[in-house]
């Protein structure tokens, strides 16, 4: 069904909204692949389908026509305990609004995911504290998300979806809620993943400042791909 | 399981205040219902205790015309104790009662008595006999306290006596109160007027004659005596069984109150858990749970007050309820009021079972309560739960 390389493969899709008696196409045919280890971003204004497409690839929903294949798996197919287990072994989740649990410490929230897969005490102590020197939050595991600012809590965010080493990371406009000097560390943070663990990381925001850092930029425009450039060869 | 009650208590635990009103409220459910219930075990034993010392031994043979609730049977429901049990009395094992319908005529005033004749060298019953053992110039009478009261009698007054015999004669005669006795068995106190049998059966022309026998071991199977009817000891405590089941479905009203009391407030956080922890709801699910495990979680979660509850309310309960067990509850009004074995002060009888089952019964409607509000998560669609926008 896919080639080797590919990891997402989006065919023919369309996403559609009821809207009163009428549907709003929130997705029109859209046709992308992405290949292990890209960085690339679905970019465009608020309203363009971004996080639509997003949270289709990242199996919290459905499309309404075509094909959304992930990790070779058919989105629309998946009964909702393949899809958890999809987003529990192979996906991390990175939000504008961090998402943290506030009663839970920095390392609790980063332990969190292992929670869900079969890791003993140790193996969960190792890849969280790793997590946390990866995003450079060691000194702060034990302060809880009220007590840490955005840009912490975001890096805390993206400890939690990197402590498990996901195949694949969607992050929705990560920087939205931070200033430039947290947006570039923790984009740098990012990227520094990307090469070192080979994550694959797709974006959805209209940052300038994320676009900046994209290898790979698709334009979104009223729910359709308006145009796509390539920063390098990857 | 272990991952949700532990996500469970920190989440409780987090959110501070509310969880602690939720908890107190439900504490007070476990502290009252297991207080209340043991009250009432309390009293059961008391009364059973009380009224096998004072009024039914070990169980009894009624004549068979004899009625505790008709004095007027009183004049027919007697008559010669039977042969063997002579023997069973003077080796003190039964004793013998006679019954005569009287009337009383304390400072000019007239009150309808019941006397019973009764050896004063009895140890059958706790009514302190020996006091007719008094040479007196007039009859040495026995009474109980509420009877003094109600009559204005004290110890060494005399009062005017008068019954009618075995032939429908009225004679009178005076009596000495020889003794007042205090018991929690009004069916003993009040009305009742204590006389030595042998005086009361001259008195009655009937000698020799009883109209009740009264054991002092309970045994489950005793001889038919024809003319008698055996009453055994359950047949005997079946009316206090009864007000006892009766007392307590009124009690259960009152816990399903508090309960649906502590339970409102639980369904209230529930539901507003619910609806404010949306994105987290969606985060959850975005972490890999299916949505059924957040059902699931959020079940425990409420669930989990009553665990708390429980340890809250161990942590006040088990001091209060052990000090009222060793003090005593003291009814707010007349116990006599009642009409039947109950003393001023009840001690509170406490098994594991009635905690236990007082836990459990709590707990799986806890669980339940804070099932129902959860189910909504099944159906939520986890990118609206993300946006936060489910109304
Ligand atoms: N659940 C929904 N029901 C109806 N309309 C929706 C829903 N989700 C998104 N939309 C609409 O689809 C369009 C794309 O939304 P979205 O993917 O959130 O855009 P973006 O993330 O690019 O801002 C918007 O017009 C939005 O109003
Ligand atoms: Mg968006």
């Amino acid at each position: 069904m896919e080639t080797t390389n590919n990891i997402i493969s989006i065919r023919g899709l369309y996403k559609r909204f009821p809207m009163g008696k009428d549907e709003f196409t929130a997705l029109h045919d859209i046709n992308l692949s992405f290949g292990t280890g890209e960085f690339a971003g679905l970019i465009g204004p608020s309203g363009s389908g971004k996080t639509t497409l997003l949270n289709i690839i990242g199996s919290l929903d459905v499309p309404t026509q075509g094909e959304a294949i992930v990790l070779g798996r058919s989105i629309g197919k998946l009964s909702p305990r393949e899809s958890a287990r999809l987003r529990k072994e192979s996906l991390g989740f990175i939000f504008q609004s961090y998402n943290l649990l506030a009663v839970h410490t920095v390392y609790e929230n980063v332990e969190f995911p292992l929670l869900l897969l079969n890791y003993t005490e140790s193996e969960r102590q190792k890849m969280v504290l790793d997590a946390l020197e990866w995003v450079g939050l060691s000194p702060k595991i034990k302060s809880k998300p009220p007590q840490l600012s955005g840009g912490e809590c975001q890096r805390v965010a993206i400890a939690r979806a990197m402590v498990k080493k996901p195949r694949l990371v969607l992050a929705d406009e990560p920087t939205a809620n931070l200033d430039a000097a947290n947006s570039h560390h923790i984009l740098q943070t990012m990227e520094k993943l990307n090469r070192e663990l080979k994550t694959t990381f797709i974006f959805a925001t209209h940052d300038e400042k994320v676009i900046s850092y994209l290898k790979r930029r698709i334009y979104l425009l009223d729910g359709r791909v308006d145009n796509e450039e390539l920063t390098e060869a990857i | 399981m272990k991952t949700a009650i532990k996500l469970a208590y920190r989440n409780l635990i987090g959110a501070g205040l509310r969880t602690w009103l939720n908890v107190i409220v439900l504490s007070f459910s476990f502290v009252i219902i297991i207080f209340m219930k043991g009250i009432m075990t309390g009293w059961d034993y008391q009364a059973k205790t009380d009224m096998t010392n004072w009024q039914i031994g070990g169980g009894q043979y009624w004549h068979e015309a004899y009625d505790p609730y008709d004095p007027f049977t009183f004049s027919d429901s007697h008559a010669p104790v039977p042969s063997g049990m002579q023997e069973e009395i003077s080796r003190g094992n039964a004793m013998a009662q006679l019954i005569v319908q009287g009337t009383l005529y304390p400072a000019g005033r007239m009150v309808q008595v019941t006397i019973r004749g009764i050896d004063p060298g009895q140890q059958v019953l706790q009514i302190p006999t020996a006091r007719l053992d008094t040479l007196t110039d007039a009859i040495p009478a026995l009474i109980g306290s509420m009877m003094a009261k109600n009559s204005r009698l004290k110890e060494g007054d005399y009062v005017t006596l008068r019954w009618r015999d075995a032939a429908g004669t009225f004679d009178a005669t005076d009596v000495i109160i020889a003794g007042i006795f205090a018991t929690n068995v009004p069916a003993m106190d009040a009305g009742q007027i204590y006389i030595p049998l042998d005086t009361l059966r001259a008195l009655a022309l009937l000698p020799g004659e009883a109209s009740i026998l009264t054991f002092r071991e309970s045994e489950k199977q005793r001889t038919e005596l024809p003319g008698w009817k055996w009453m055994s000891k359950p047949e005997l405590t079946r009316e206090v069984d009864e007000l006892i089941k009766t007392k307590q479905t009124g009690q259960t009203v009152l816990y399903a109150i508090l309960l649906l009391l502590a339970m409102l407030a639980i369904f209230d956080t529930q539901v507003l858990s619910i609806f404010r922890r949306q994105k987290e709801i969606g985060t959850y699910i975005a972490l890999g749970y299916t949505r059924q495990q957040v059902v699931g979680l959020f079940t425990v979660e409420g669930s989990m007050h009553a665990v708390l509850a429980a340890v809250t309310g161990a942590i006040y309960g088990v001091p209060f309820l052990a000090w009222q067990a060793k003090v005593g509850w003291t009814l707010p009004m007349e116990a006599s009021e009642f009409g039947m074995a109950m003393a001023q002060t009840l001690y509170p009888v406490y098994s594991l079972g009635l905690v236990a089952t007082t836990v459990l019964l709590v707990t799986i409607t806890t669980a339940i309560v804070s099932y129902i509000p959860s189910r909504k998560i099944a159906k939520m669609n986890p990118t609206d739960a993300l946006r936060g926008k489910l109304q």
